[in-house]
């Protein structure tokens, strides 16, 4: 049976039909149905970042357009250069040592016997399930040199008291190991998730051969596990490089902004010292970087997969 | 009947008078006529501070017939100041909004001038003092109104009985209730000496060095009754002074006769500082007091809030103003300023002031003196001093007289507390400090 649209001796229905055709193709369908995830991304994604770089390519009295001159001012400050060399140590020591602890964890938890297994799951996942705003609060009070436990237990051993947010070094520690306990178990959950993934054959068959622990570690599990390393690093060192609410809660940048990191320094200079389009220019500074460091990980996690 | 002498013309000029005389009032009134108005207050540390405000600004809705809108927003985690930016940009949200020391000057564009109740009040209320007239206008005309709730002082609050213990002060002698001070010996020589004998007594003076408010403002206050300024007036760097090099080598001095970790203290550790008893003094509004009172009766039985230490220039006492600003987008103007008059009656900031236990501090010369500050206790009198009744000390904030933009960064970045604990506990030499010191305050010019 001939189509009505073949067969119509005038061309109005002609558009209706290819209307209609083009309403059933698949790839319509596909982006009608994706199309409110691309109007919230719009809305909540593109909409904000498109407006914070329109703040930081305006005066400090948002009257005029000056390009690039707030970053132009950024590079000539000492403290901004700073911030940037304290946000990569925070990043880079957090992730590395969350990396760390939750590789080792997870293959601890992996050795527990199933039955147990959920509930040291359900434990070491507390620290990141809780609001860090409050967790940091009672880190803070663990903290405070006058009054918290450290000190007191420290002294009660009879060691002096320690400034832990009262003097640069310890003041970074304290926000890195507190990011550290924050973030560990995520690392740890998505480790443990691709090391059940990795099937038991491949040890069998590495055990017969004669593969010792750390053949099978080099040769098995890190190869298979590559690609969700390599994802959760690049997605916890673009969340850690955007932390806020850990330095903001246990020194606010100090002591003398030796603490800051982009977020915090952003909110200082943008909503406290009432320079938005300053503190734009600095909540952005990192997200050419991040985005290329994002692009090559994920091009290469791409790869891996197709050649899979 | 009387014959009419009403003209055609006449008609008309008293209509025009009437209508005029209706925009020039603050604000129409009829049922339901004057509208809607939203405002959003700061939340007050004090416990029922708040209801005291929001039966004054009901009171007032009901007798003007206006639909009123109150949202208490809390300053904790700069909540107001986030609050004040979104609605700046989105120029929509309250019509009256509370504006924290330095913001009527950031955000002067934005504001309604408010020159003529700013007139009408100075003439009831007596005159404001030149910071607040600094921190309130905007090329020379009034952006905002000085609030009671919120502006706040920050001097001395001594224990009476570790004071006259360890230091050889009786604070009462020197700051008696109901009387003009005797306070000429006290000078910054001589709280350098009381800190150091209460230091070695293990009960010394608890002052901040980080960089929040509460230790900006002693070191400001510092800094100012010594003349040593980091900006001009004029907007011109002149940080590289003799009198900044002596404050810094007092601040040397002092820094050894306080707690170690100082330079990490919040704006509430000074607070639970002299609460939990273990120093002779702090430098703060009575909230620590009122607290004290609270949760450690004995220890707030012996709490004494009296005037700033005198150096070269003066006796200089921290003081922050909180305003009432109007946006210019308001969609009621007239209300917002017939509210914000209601509030600043002398009547009306009596019961504020009594509603925050004292904190409120109003701005006018005639209303230091009000019976709440004299009878409060315990122990009686010990808030007498505090809105400073004998205008013994010049209130003035840190970084002032210098352009507000450029003084609210050095503020705000703290950059007095900075310079203190780079001499200090980075062992920095002075002229590094002020070096750098120079290089962060050409950044502060930027427009």
């Amino acid at each position: 049976m001939a189509s009505n649209a073949a067969t119509a001796p005038d061309g109005a229905t002609r558009p209706r039909s290819s209307l209609r055709k083009a309403a059933q193709r698949r790839s319509t369908i596909a982006f009608l149905m994706a199309l409110p995830l691309i109007l919230l991304i719009a809305a909540l994604v593109v909409y904000p970042a498109g407006y914070a770089i329109h703040l930081s390519t305006l005066n400090k009295s948002m009257e005029e357009f000056v390009g690039f001159e707030n970053f132009e001012y950024l590079f000539e400050r000492e403290t901004f250069w700073m911030v940037v060399w304290q946000s990569s140590i925070f990043a880079i020591t957090a992730v590395v040592f969350k990396a760390l602890i939750g590789f080792v964890v997870a293959h601890l938890v992996h050795n527990i016997p199933l039955k147990g297994q959920r509930k040291w799951r359900g434990m070491l996942l507390v620290p990141w399930v809780i609001p860090p705003a409050m967790s940091t609060l009672a880190w803070l009070w663990l903290f405070d040199s006058s009054y918290s436990a450290f000190n007191w237990i420290i002294e009660g051993l009879g060691g002096p008291r320690v400034p832990w947010l009262g003097e640069t070094g310890w003041a970074r520690f304290s926000v890195i190991l507190v990011n550290v306990w924050y973030g560990a178990p995520f690392f740890m959950i998505m480790y443990l998730a691709a090391l059940k993934s990795v099937p038991e054959q491949l040890y069998e068959a590495a055990e017969i051969d004669g593969a010792g622990w750390w053949q099978r570690m080099w040769f098995i599990t890190l190869p298979m596990m590559r690609n969700i390393i390599a994802i959760t690093v690049l997605f916890s060192t673009i969340v850690t490089f955007a932390n806020f609410d850990i330095v903001r809660v246990l020194t606010a940048g100090g002591p003398i902004d030796t603490t800051h990191v982009f977020a915090t320094y952003a909110f200082k200079l943008g909503i406290e010292s009432s320079d938005i389009p300053l503190g734009a220019a600095v909540s952005l500074f990192m997200f050419p970087l991040l985005a290329l460091a994002a692009i090559f990980i994920l091009r290469d996690v791409n790869k891996r997969g197709n050649q899979g | 009947m009387a014959k009419s002498n009403l003209t055609r013309r006449g008609l008309v000029r008293r209509g025009a008078t009437a209508a005029a005389a209706g925009a020039a009032a603050f604000h129409v009134r009829g049922a339901h006529a004057a509208g809607k108005l939203s405002v959003g207050f700061w939340d007050h540390w004090v416990p029922g501070a708040n209801d005291t405000l929001t039966a004054l600004c009901k009171e007032w809705a009901a007798k003007e017939k206006v639909d009123i809108q109150i949202d208490y927003i809390t300053s904790q985690g700069n909540k107001n100041l986030l609050t004040i930016a979104a609605e700046a940009q989105a120029r929509s949200g309250h019509d009256i909004l509370a504006f924290p020391t330095w913001y009527p000057a950031d955000y002067a564009r934005q504001l309604e001038p408010v020159d003529d109740i700013m007139a009408e009040l100075i003439k009831k209320n007596g005159a404001v003092n030149r910071t607040v007239e600094y921190l309130g206008k905007a090329n020379g005309k009034w952006v905002a109104v000085p609030s009671a709730p919120g502006s706040q002082m920050k001097p001395p609050c001594s224990r009476i009985d570790l004071m006259k213990q360890h230091a050889g002060i009786d604070v009462q002698a020197m700051y008696p209730a109901g009387g003009p001070p005797k306070a000429d010996a006290w000078t910054w020589d001589a709280f350098l000496v009381a800190a150091e004998k209460c230091f070695k007594a293990g009960v010394p003076f608890g002052l901040p060095l980080g960089q929040t408010s509460d230790a900006v403002d002693w070191v400001g206050a510092l800094f100012q009754s010594h003349r040593a300024q980091l900006v001009n007036s004029n907007g011109d760097i002149i940080v590289k002074s003799d009198a900044v090099r002596q404050v810094l080598e007092y601040a040397k001095r002092l820094v050894q006769w306080l707690p170690t970790d100082v330079f990490s203290w919040d704006d509430a550790s000074n607070n639970r500082w002299i609460i939990s008893g273990r120093g002779a003094l702090i430098m703060n509004p009575p909230s620590s007091w009122a607290v004290a009172v609270r949760d450690a009766p004995q220890i707030g039985a012996q709490l004494w809030t009296h005037g700033m230490p005198a150096g070269p220039n003066g006796r200089y006492a921290p003081f922050l103003p909180y305003f009432w600003g109007i946006w210019n987008f308001s969609k009621n103007k007239s209300a917002a300023k017939s509210l914000i008059m209601a509030l600043c009656q002398p009547e009306a900031i009596a019961k504020l002031v009594e509603g925050s236990r004292g904190y409120d501090l109003p701005s006018f010369a005639n209303l230091t003196t009000l019976k709440t500050w004299g009878e409060i206790e315990p122990p009686k009198g010990t808030l007498y001093h505090y809105p400073n009744p004998h205008n013994h000390q010049i209130q003035s904030i840190a970084a002032a007289p210098c352009p507000p933009k450029i003084a609210n960064q050095i503020y705000t970045q703290a950059t007095m507390t900075k310079m203190i604990a780079r001499v200090t506990t980075q062992g920095e030499s002075i002229d590094k400090c002020l070096d750098w010191a120079q290089r962060e305050l050409q950044g502060f010019k930027r427009a």
